[in-house]
This record gives C-alpha cells, structure tokens and sequence, in this order.
C-alpha cells in the first residue's frame, strides 16, 4: 500500500505539496482557535519549507520522481528537435521492423518447437552418400521393409515413427468435379500417441488403425483444414472423402497448432501408412521419414551404431544380383552411406533446408542494418549531448550526480526505442506474411503459421532493451563524463568525443558495403540464373496434368486420340505429350554403357515423349531428325539425345547411328542415337547440364500445350473441355505454366535479391545521412579553427580539403574493413549464390563506388558550410 | 537532515500511545495531548511532529483521512493500524526496558 502511494505521489508531485501544505495551515488555524497567537504558532513550525520538504521525502519514491521528470524533460527534447528524433525514430523504425520480421520468419520455419510432447528429443534419421560428382548429397527417405528391421534393432531403447512426406494430393468429399488439393501425410500407428496429441474432435489414429496393408480406410484431419474447408463443423465426424480410388472416413480432427511434421506445409488429412498399398511391402519404395524418439536416458551415439549396422546389412543384401550395373565406386558408397540423427524439435522438412541459410543471410543483413541505424541514433545523440554540455555541466554543479545523468540520457533512447519499436512492430506485422506469400511455387505455396506470441513479442522488447544500451550507453557515458569547470567555460571535451563518432562512422560505413556486396552478390546470382540459356522456349506453354479415371489400364491410342483433339482445339498452336514436363523436379536416370565398356560413372536423365514435344518444346535439332510415331519399338530403339550426352559419352563428334546402353536393375536396354538436339535444362536450374535423352513412349501424364494467345493459363478453360469430350474418362488433375515451373527454381534467388537489394538501400539512406550528420557535427565544433584559418589567408581549397581529409580517413578505414568482411563472407553465403564470387573485382568494385558516391553526396551540404565560413563573424561571435 | 531532539527516539512511541489510547486525531489536538497529559512537561515541537506522521503513515504504522474537528473545521485525522498497535507493544516494551535498565544504573552507581 505504502509502496503504492510513494509511486502514485511521485506522478502527482504537485498535488502533494499541497495536501501538506493545507495541513501546516490547518494546524496552525487550531492554534489560533484555541487561543495562541498566529504569530508565535507560525514560529513554533520554524522553516515551513523544510518542514514540508521532509514531509515530502517520507512520501514519495525519489527515484521514481526522477525519472518521471526525466521522462517530462525527454518528451520536451524530442519536441524541441523534431526533425532530428523523427528521422531517428524512423530510420530506427525500419530496421527493428525488419529485424522484427525476419525473426518471425526465421522462429516459424526453424526455432520454433512441434506443440508435441518433448520435441526437444525427437530426431529423424537421415544418410548421406556422394553423389555424381562425389559432392555429398542427404537423403532420409526409407522404406517400410527397412523402417521394420530398423524399429526390431532399438526395440524397448527407442521407438521409431514413419511419417511421410506431406505431398498435396487430388481428393474430393463428392463427386469428380469438386476435386479438390490437399496436402497429405501417412502416419504409423505410434506417431500421434508418441507425440502426446489429443484429438479436437473424434479420434486420432492409433495403432490398430495400422495393422494390415489397405484395411484401414480412416483419416484424421489437421485443424487448419477443418477450419478453412468445414468451418469447424462438428459434423465433418463420418464424411468420406476419396484420394485415386481410396475411400477415407473422416474419424477425427487434429489438435488446434498441430499442423503436421513438415514446416512449411500445413497438412490437411493423415492417414494410416498401411494405406499405401503399393509401397509399404517393397524395399524399393522409399517414400517416408524413420522418426526416432529415444527412451529418457539412451545416449544417442549407441543408438546410432545399432541403427548404422542394420542399415548398412540391409543395403547390402539389396544390391545383391545387380552389382555389376552399378559403377563399382556408387555401388560401394551407396551400401556405406552414413546414418545420422538430424534434430526434429522444429519439424522437419525440404523447405527448412532450402531456405535455412537464406534465412540465417537474410537476419545477418538485417542486423547490420539495424547496426548502422544504431550508430546513427548513437552520433545523433551524441552530437546533441555536445549541444547540451553547458547544460549536463549546470546539472552536476547543482549536485546532480552521474547516475543521474546516465538516466536522464538512457531515458531519451528509452522512449526513441519504444517508439520505433511500435512502429517497426506495426511494420514486421505486415512484412512477414508479405515476404512468405513471395515464396509460391505453383504446385506448393510456403504454407507457415505465424502467430504473433509472447516469442515474437519478447523478440520485439529484447531488441529494445538492445538498441536502447546500444545507442544510448555511448552518449550516456560520455554525458556523465562532463566536466563543470571546463564546459561552463565554454570548451568542451570534443576531440574524444568525435573520435568516438567517427569510429561509428566508420563502422557504418563498413557494414553498408557488406550490406551491398552481398545485395551485389544475390542480384548477380539471379540475373545469371534467370538468364541461363534453358534450350527449350517456355513462353505461351501450358502444362496440362490429366489423369485416368478409377486408375484404369489405357491405351496409348487413347492418349494419342487426346492430343490430337487438343491439336485441333481452336487458339492451340501445336500439343505434346510427356511422361512429366522438364524442370518439374522429377528426374528419371539410368546408369549408361557403351557397347564394350563398364558401366559410366555418370547417369543420363531421361523423359518418354511423343514425336510432338521437342518442336513443341522449341528445342533446336543439331543432327539427324526428330523421333517419330514409327519410333515406338517397346524396350529401345530410338532415342534423341542432348549435346550434353554426346560431349560426355561419345566425346563430342558425329553421333547419329551410334548406340548405347541403358542398365536397370534386371536388364540392359539398347539404343540407337537418331538425332542430336541443344542442350536443355531437364531438373532445375542450378544443376549443370545434364546428359539428355529423349525416348519415345506411351507412358504420358502431361500435355504441352503451345497457345496463340499470349496468356496460356486464359485456354485452360477450353483445354479442360476438349480433353473431358475426347474422352469421359479422363480428368484434368492440375494446370500450369512452363514459366511458373522455371520461375520455380529461382524463387529463393528472387526473394534474396529483393529484400536484399531493399536492405542496401535502406543501409544506404541510414548510412548517408549518418555520415552527413558526422561532418556536419565536426564542421560545427571546427568553425573557429577554420574561421582561424581563412582569417590568416587558407584558400576555400585550403579548407575544403582539410574537412574532407577527415571524412576520407573514416571512409578509407570503413571501406578497408567492409572489404575485409566482405571477402570472408564465402564461407557464409558461397553456396547460396550461382556462377557469383565474392572475390570477383566487379563484385568489389561496384558497391564500393555506391558507397563511395553515397559518402560524396553526404559530404557536399557541410562542405559547401565550410568553405562559406565568414571569418569575420565567427571571431566576432567567440 | 532532521535535528537532534531529546524526543527524537520517543516521539514515535509517544503518538502511537496517544492514537491507541484517543483515536482518531489530527496534529495539533495529538501535539496538545501529549503536552496535557505530561504535565507541559513534554514539548512537542510542530517541525518534527508532521515528518514523523507522515513518515508514520507511509511505514503503514498509522492511516490518516481527511476530516472534521469537534469544532466543525477540516482536518487531517490520524488513527492507529493493526501494523501500528504490534510497533506499539515492541516500542513499548523496549522503552520499558531501556528505562528499567536506566534506572538500575542510576540506584547502583
């Protein structure tokens, strides 16, 4: 209570004293009342303002009175000099917002925890192997077989999940037409008690709901999907839905937050591993995560070794029979591939791997941003306190002590760091959702959650502790330093003062041109990437997935009877059909040998088409001809291949009437090379390109379709039509572009570019306008000395160079060390970029003259200041 | 700084007793109290009566209200809180001991 009063008293200082004061007076009204005089009583209170000053004392909390006039005196500088505290407040602002945002970003894709059981235990496993190039390359895909012995190896030390990768799937709750994409996961039965999960509605599944393969037609829904696709509608309990031929019954819903194991998907439906009919008995069908949740107190490493040799002897017995159509050096390393435990506290999935480093780049950038905006705060305030020394010198003098002058200067960054929290808070509330919604492959949208909690917000107010002590402790000490004697007497301590400033100076300086070498960096990885030749044309191609309906057996005849119809479509140039289109990501390779020889150690990429697809496609025919409908000889014959494939295996030359072989497991199928066309690009965009082989079959999921019209998704309408009237038991399953496929894989490229390059203009403008408050400041404290100077006869020349000597000290420094860390940035952001190097001199030398020219264009308003200096006047003034 | 007093140390213990015994009063009728009931012996003086009440009350030792004298006229009343009657009785027994001990000296020397 008391404690209470003392706090509210030193709010209302005011109302205090006179509270006291009615009651000396009243006091001394009872005294007249009861007969003595006014006088004598007035008297008998000695000194009447002591008395209430030490009334006063026992009734207010001093520190807190303090620092609400410390707070009051605050508001009043900051009014007092608008235009300095509101471009420190915004550019502080823009940097804590972005900080902000990126920290979300970062927290919901890699930190933030499975609302699971333990998450901090669980792991999957996953192996690693060289690849073609012998670069290492992960994988943590398994199959049921596998995932068996595996669980049989651990049993009682570990309990193992399978939990497969969460693919968006066609499924419908009514008839074709409403199909619909969703997400999926297949979960073992011991996934959903493992995690400790309590259902929102029904039940979840356990482990009778995965005894035998394809009898177990129930799924759980995942909370989001039951809010976004029913409302929340307790009714959903029973629905059934059908994914291919499957029919699921609906048995339950998720808990509310549980939105799968894949972050960066949400998934919509789980169902029972055993429901993959297909896969789940054969060891050639690796199509899930091994979940691994250890027993409290197993060590790990034994765990491991267990797992390891299992693994390893179950490799070995599957290469059996088929050893020599292997290289021998991929054969060994394939069956020594090494098992890990890869922490899955925070999920686990593709996108954490893609975009984990971008992101760790991304928060880097943004924390030199946010630095440079502190050291700009830093010399605004500083330069003011300078301003104020007569009044910090006044302040000690009257016996304030240095505690109290910190506070008084900390309080000041105090409230410029809450403002520009709110407003960077309001910022990162927008930015974040803003940024993942660039991350939008066609056929799977980033799907993140971003709750805006207690993590984000705790983010928000530790950051303003931060930058407050970042910015205001320099200015705060130096504050507390002053010295009354010499400051009331008109000079200062400036010279350590502006030493101080300008190493800050320098240090923004330097941070900026990180900021835009790597902005350079990410711009130059995405123009190369995007301007790489793809030898093939993507523009007006519309890529139309079809399916058959109930799964059935067709014949080629009815795929070629499609095409032909779509060939004919009205606004339709010309149609092809592919097993898959190229840069979908699907790949299928095949060891290659030549007549005569081993096994080659690099695999070709393959595709089935149809006679259409490579003039479809544009890819231009360098030798012999292109495939024809003649060409469908089951198990060999013709092929086309890339240039690629005739460099690596024939050694560049005429290829046409050569052959080769393609080994699978069982066999080796022999072809004839018929024609020879450009290079294209098969996978993605990074990869280098790949030996190409085009052969021709019937196996088709894809029509190409070269449109007139400038805009091939405006004909998607009319593709649909045509293929349901050819035939009725086709069905349209997903549309797209071939450019949305190529865009695809520079996504991340595009979005590293852009908030990069948004960055280094933001580091720029901070930058800038630090450097110009620097020189402006030192202009200032040197007018005497250059007024000196002009006075005894230096030339505007003279003077000019003299003040733009310092600013080129502090940006040679700055720039030397921006160099140095720009240089050791390879390590960091080297396999984020493409055909980019950090020791490039373009890459140097461009922000080096951005920066350069930045520091120029700040430095020309206190120039012309000084050279302007009227000698005269400033004698005058001293 | 407050001046040294010969009541400094019992000035405290003095209007706790008056407050238990009368209260609740304002200043000036416990300053009169005090002078009344010690004969004029005890002289209370204004400048350190009003810092030891509101220092007092922060202490939570006594409350005070505004409100009215018998003769009608406003006025801060102050009364004792239960936090207030414990300080009393361990002031008290001190005294009573200091005194006691005091005095032994003063018979035995």
């Amino acid at each position: 209570m008391s404690l209470w009063t003392r706090i509210v008293n030193a709010f209302g200082g005011d109302r205090l004293n006179r509270e006291i004061d009615e009651e000396m007076r009243l006091h001394i009204e009872e005294a007249v009342a009861s007969g003595r005089s006014e006088e004598e009583a007035r008297r008998a209170f000695g000194n009447l303002l002591l008395t209430r000053e030490r009334s006063r004392d026992a009734r207010v909390m001093g520190w807190l009175e303090g620092l609400v006039s410390d707070v009051r005196f605050g508001v009043r500088q900051i009014r007092k000099h608008k235009a300095v505290s509101a471009s420190a407040a915004l550019s502080l602002a823009l940097a804590v917002g972005s900080s902000t945002a990126a920290f979300r970003l970062i927290d919901a894709m890699l930190l933030r925890p499975l609302p699971v059981k333990n998450p901090e235990s669980l792991h999957y496993l996953a192996y690693t192997f060289p690849d073609q190039a012998g670069k290492p390359q992960e994988g943590d895909s398994f199959s049921y077989p596998l995932f068996l012995q595996l669980g049989e190896t651990v049993k009682g030390d570990a309990e193992l999940l399978a939990i497969s990768y969460a693919y968006p799937v066609d499924l419908t709750f009514g008839s074709d037409a409403e199909m619909e994409r969703a997400p999926r996961q297949y979960v073992s039965g011991n996934v959903f008690p493992t995690f400790g999960l309590r259902p929102a509605l029904g039940r979840l599944l356990g482990p009778d709901d995965n005894l035998k393969p394809g009898a177990h037609p129930v799924a759980v829904l995942s909370y989001d999907y039951w809010s976004s696709r029913f409302g929340r509608d307790p009714g959903v309990l029973g629905r059934k839905f059908r994914i291919g031929e499957q029919v699921y019954e609906v048995v339950g819903v998720g808990p509310e937050g549980f939105t799968g194991t894949e972050t960066g998907v949400i998934t919509g439906v789980f169902v029972p591993t055993m429901m993959n009919q297909r896969a789940i008995g054969s060891v050639n069908w690796s199509w899930f995560r091994t979940w691994v949740r250890p027993r409290p107190g197993q060590a790990l490493e034994p765990l491991r070794e267990r797992l390891q040799t299992a693994f390893t002897n179950h490799r070995r017995e599957m290469i059996k029979g088929f050893e020599s159509n292997l290289p021998r050096q991929s054969a060994d390393a394939w069956v020594r591939s090494k098992l890990t435990f890869q922490p899955a506290s925070a999920g686990a999935s593709r996108a954490q791997r893609e975009y984990a480093r971008a992101l760790a780049v991304l928060g880097a950038l943004v924390t030199l941003v946010l630095l440079i905006a502190c050291a700009n705060v830093a010399n605004l305030m500083m330069a003011q306190t300078a301003g104020r020394a007569r009044e910090m010198a006044l302040r000690v003098s009257i016996g304030a002590g240095k505690w109290r002058l910190i506070q008084l200067v900390l309080v000041e960054s105090a409230m410029l760091a809450a403002t520009a929290t709110l407003l960077g808070g309001a910022f990162a509330w927008w930015a974040a959702p803003w940024v993942m919604s660039r991350v939008n492959p066609p056929d799977q949208p980033l799907q993140l959650v971003l709750p805006a909690d207690w993590r984000v917000l705790g983010f928000a107010a530790a950051l303003s502790v931060v930058v407050t002590l970042l910015f205001g402790l320099a200015p705060a000490l130096r504050a507390s330093h002053v010295q009354p004697a010499y400051a009331l007497k008109g000079g200062d301590g400036g010279r350590s003062r502006l030493r101080l400033i300008h190493v800050l100076a320098a240090g923004q300086v330097a941070f900026c041109f990180v900021v835009h070498f790597s902005a350079g960096l990410f711009v130059d990885t995405f123009q190369r990437i995007t301007h790489q030749p793809l030898g093939f044309n993507p523009q007006r191609l519309a890529l139309v997935e079809v399916s058959v309906k109930n799964g059935k057996q067709v014949t080629g005849e009815a795929w070629r009877q499609v095409a032909d119809t779509l060939r004919t479509t009205p606004g339709v140039e010309s149609a092809a059909m592919c097993s898959w289109p190229l840069m979908s990501g699907n790949a299928w390779t095949g060891t290659i040998r030549m007549p005569g020889k081993g096994p080659e150690a690099v695999e070709a990429f393959y595709l089935a088409v149809d006679p259409g697809f490579i003039p479809t496609m544009g890819i231009a025919l360098k030798q012999g001809r292109n495939l024809n409908e003649a060409d469908k000889a089951e198990g060999g014959g013709a092929a086309v291949v890339s240039e690629a494939f005739v460099r690596r295996y024939f050694g560049g030359g005429r290829a046409v009437g050569r052959t080769f072989e393609r080994l699978s497991r069982e066999h080796a199928v022999r072809y004839e090379v018929v024609g020879v066309v450009a290079d294209v690009r098969y996978r993605s965009l990074r990869d280098p390109l790949q030996p190409v082989v085009f052969v021709p079959g019937d196996a088709s999921g894809t029509f190409a379709v070269r449109t007139a019209g400038a805009d091939p998704l405006a004909m998607a309408p009319a593709l649909r039509t045509a293929i349901s009237q050819a035939r009725p038991d086709f069905r349209v399953s997903n549309t797209y572009t071939q450019q949305m496929l190529v865009d695809k894989w520079s996504i991340r490229e595009r979005l590293l570019a852009t908030l990069s390059v948004f960055f280094a203009a933001v580091a720029m403008a901070l930058a800038g306008i630090g450097l110009y408050g620097v020189l402006n400041y030192s202009v200032q404290m040197r007018t005497r000395e250059l007024g000196i100077r002009m006075a005894l006869g230096a030339s505007a020349r003279h003077v000019g160079a003299r003040v733009m000597a310092r600013i080129g000290v502090v940006f040679a420094v700055g720039a030397a060390a921006g160099l140095a860390g720009g240089l050791s940035s390879e390590r960091a952001i080297g396999t984020l970029l493409y055909a980019a190097h950090v020791s490039d001199p373009g890459a140097l030398a461009v922000p080096l003259a951005v920066v350069g020219a930045t520091a120029l264009i700040a430095s020309i308003p206190p120039l012309l200041r000084a050279i302007r200096i009227d000698p005269a006047r400033t004698l005058r003034a001293e | 700084m407050p001046k040294p007093d010969s009541l400094q140390g019992s000035l405290e213990l003095l209007v706790l007793k008056i407050l238990a015994r009368r209260a609740p009063l304002h200043g000036y009728a416990i300053m009169t109290a005090i002078e009344q009931i010690s004969s004029e012996v005890l002289r209370v003086e204004e400048g350190s009566l009003y810092p030891a009440l509101h220092r007092m009350e922060e202490a939570g030792w006594i409350g005070a209200a505004w409100g009215t004298t018998d003769a009608g006229r406003k006025a801060r009343v102050y009364s004792l809180t239960p936090e207030g009657r414990k300080q009393l009785d361990a002031q008290e027994s001190r005294w009573n001991a200091v005194t006691a001990a005091v005095n032994h000296v003063l018979r035995m020397a």
